[in-house]
């Protein structure tokens, strides 16, 4: 049975439903992009021109309810369907668009480049707690033009898994979808075994720019997953209550979810989000505060009680280097997701609300989810007695229950195992292997998974195909050629 | 043949599984393999495999103490064939056990135990809450070449300082050695109670012991 948070009742879920309807009706969404605004006004709803706003009402988008699929999965490489959107199935996947990351040696907050996204990808491709990779870093030794689609390159030449990603322009939307088709065998086998979600974000409150609208009417043309990731900003962009946040969220997702079904009725999109809190002393975005988590679990619930595929960013922290406050926000998001049974959950890795990625904080990231997990199995039923059939030879003596074969064959089915970062050593032991705390393990864990990293075997041909399709969009964006790839110190 | 029945046998400890070490014992004694090749070549390789990928991080405690079960139950089923060939195994000591008096906690000295016996040492295990007179009476009447006493609580660590002091009264120092452990020991307490050897867990101990009987592990 696996435990669940529930923050809301049904009443609760039925008054955000029904408030952000009302929400859509007063004061409606401004949707920014012409061709959504006629896709809703075809539909019935009710556009003003001149200042963008629609008012949406409820019929139309209880239709595009019906349209939408309850669950997809997302595909690996190999075409195999590795990540389940729908029902309570739990993933999860490094933060993305960070533009800096951590260099262990100095504690800098660096510029990404690419061979700091390539580091990155090796760590996520390594942890199996990663069921999906993300475009994880804007690599700033690329052009502008290239900064969304190169990310996505790169994960896809240092990869097998399933990407979570997104674009920054409606043109290269289009480009990062060929990129797709090249490695599916075309645009038709991509619609049939996506392996990527696409983020399209509306604008709190309640905007969906040209720039997300368009996202959407294109991902879902092409069939290819869209992931909703409205950002309520509580107490600035968005009511100061959680609730209210809550709704604001359900009348984003809502609308967005409707263009989308207009555009292509039956195209999978998920109902997803980065909410905050608004911090009233230094005006950031906590994404590690305990009640962003709050305003995920429960905008989750609603998404659920609609039928809807689920996403959230938890598992990320204000802290600016691998210390304690990283560690207990990022595992406290990352077992507030679980037990909500968001289908996924980014965040990971991520330092600074989101700016700064580090490999380091992968790799202990990956042990909070692994703890989550375990908690998500919950309580198990092993054995035909709970008890009484374990005492037969045991007389009132301690480590008898060592001596067990049922101790060896369950043990590893009820204790998870943690990797070498987590410290359960005697004091001695601790001082012998060199008195490491919790970021030195991390630093020489990467270090290892670096060494024994291999690149995944690709069809060359695709490859090729890639690469030139690639090029010649850096060429036409003043670059003559892409990064060099393999540096000596990757090998 | 006889390689691969060590070979079955070393697996069988690793295994954990007694049944079959006991099977391949009597297979040993069925064969006319000499017990003590058996024990040697088969089923010791399996233990000391045990204990190397315990001490690596690669076994947990519950398949060390199987093997050591698994080791006991071989061992047992060939000593009387030895006994009828007029040999002993010869072991690399003998060793008496106890949990300090006032103390009752026990697993990790459980655990000396079945791995001392696995590698070879002839262990008397006397349970827990032992006076010194009763640990060292034992240590005379067997012979014992080491004493390993341990404590869980510091309240009563101090107790192995007692048998230590008592031992050194009658003189039967350096003739036994002393080893502590327990999970309040450390090697400052080791060094001030004067004892001989001291580790932090199950697979030390057997390096200590073999060091503090002379055969060490080359």
């Amino acid at each position: 049975m696996q435990p669940k948070l529930s923050l809301l009742n049904d009443e609760l879920i039925a008054r955000i439903v029904e408030e952000a309807y009302q929400l859509m009706l007063k004061p409606g969404i401004k949707v920014q992009n012409a061709e959504a605004r006629q896709l809703l006004a075809e539909a019935g709803a009710q556009v003003d021109e001149e200042t963008m706003v629609v008012r949406i009402p409820k019929q139309i988008v209880r239709q595009a309810l019906e349209t939408v699929p309850r669950q997809f999965h997302l595909f690996d490489y190999e075409g195999r369907p590795t990540v389940q959107y729908g029902g309570d199935a739990v993933h999860f996947d490094p933060g993305s668009s960070g533009i800096s990351v951590l260099i262990p040696e100095t504690l800098e907050h660096k510029t990404a480049e690419t061979e700091d996204l390539i580091r990155i990808i090796k760590v996520a491709e390594s942890l199996p707690q990663y069921d999906a990779q993300s475009t994880a870093v804007v690599c700033h030794d690329v052009p502008k033009d290239l900064h969304d689609l190169y990310r996505l390159y790169l994960v896809m030449l240092f990869s097998k898994k399933p990407i979570v990603t997104g674009a920054f322009t409606n043109t290269t939307v289009h480009q990062m979808i060929d990129m797709l088709a090249i490695f599916a065998g075309g645009r038709e086998n991509l619609r049939e075994h996506p392996r990527a979600v696409f983020d399209a974000c509306p604008s709190p409150p309640l905007i969906w720019s040209n720039f997300g609208a368009g996202n959407l009417i294109t991902l879902a043309r092409a069939g290819v997953p869209a992931e909703i990731v409205s950002m309520p900003l509580a107490g600035a962009a968005a009511p100061v209550t959680l609730l209210g946040a809550v709704t604001q969220h359900a009348a984003e997702c809502l609308s967005g979810i409707t263009i989308h079904q207009l555009a292509r009725a039956g195209s999978p999109i998920v109902w997803g989000g980065a909410p905050s809190t608004f911090d009233m002393r230094k005006g950031g975005t906590p994404f590690g505060s305990v009640e962003t988590a709050m305003i995920d679990s429960s905008y989750a619930q609603v998404g659920k009680s609609l039928g809807l595929p689920t996403h959230a960013y938890l598992g990320a922290t204000e802290s600016k280097i691998l210390d304690m406050q990283a560690g207990l926000e990022s595992g406290m998001g990352a077992m507030i997701g679980a037990l909500s049974g968001i289908n996924m959950i980014s965040g990971s890795g991520m330092l600074d609300s989101l700016l700064c990625q580090s490999p380091e904080k992968l790799v202990v990231d990956a042990e909070g989810i692994a703890m989550a997990k375990r908690m998500l199995e919950g309580m198990k039923i092993h054995t035909e007695t709970l008890a009484t059939g374990f005492y037969e030879g045991v007389n009132f003596k301690g480590g008898d229950f060592l001596k067990q074969r049922i101790t060896m064959q369950l043990f590893q089915k009820e204790q998870h195992m943690p990797g070498k970062v987590i410290d359960r050593d005697s004091m001695r032991g601790w001082k012998e292997s060199g008195s490491m705390d919790t970021f030195t393990r991390a630093r020489n864990r990467v270090t290892e998974i670096l060494a024994s990293y291999s690149r995944p075997e690709l069809d060359p041909a695709k490859v090729a195909e890639l690469h030139a399709y690639v090029l010649d969009l850096a060429q036409k964006a003043g670059m003559e050629e892409l990064p060099r790839l393999e540096e000596p110190s990757y090998a | 043949m006889s390689e691969e029945l060590y070979k079955q046998m070393a697996q069988s400890i690793i295994d954990g599984d007694s049944d079959l070490s006991v099977e391949l014992a009597k297979k040993a004694i069925e064969i006319n393999m000499h017990p003590l090749e058996a024990i040697t070549k088969g089923f010791v390789v399996g233990v000391n495999y045990i204990g190397d990928q315990f001490g690596l991080g690669e076994a947990f405690l519950p398949e060390l103490v199987m093997a050591g079960e698994a080791m006991k139950a071989a061992v047992a089923t060939l000593e009387p064939e030895l006994m009828k060939l007029g040999e002993a195994r010869e072991t690399l000591g003998r060793v008496v056990l106890a949990t300090v008096e006032g103390d009752i906690h026990e697993i990790g000295k459980t655990l000396v135990g079945t791995m001392l016996s696995a590698s070879g040492f002839e262990v008397t295990d006397l349970g827990v809450d032992q006076p010194a007179e009763k640990i060292i009476g034992k240590a005379l009447e067997i012979d014992a070449q080491i004493i390993g006493m341990s404590a869980l609580l510091t309240t009563t660590m101090v107790r192995q300082r007692e048998v230590i002091e008592e031992l050194d009264k009658e003189g039967l120092r350096p003739r036994i050695k002393v080893m502590v452990g327990g999970a309040p020991i450390t090697r400052d307490w080791f060094q001030k109670i004067k004892a001989d050897g001291y580790s932090e867990d199950a697979v030390g101990a057997v390096k200590v012991a073999k060091e503090l009987v002379g055969k060490a592990d080359s």
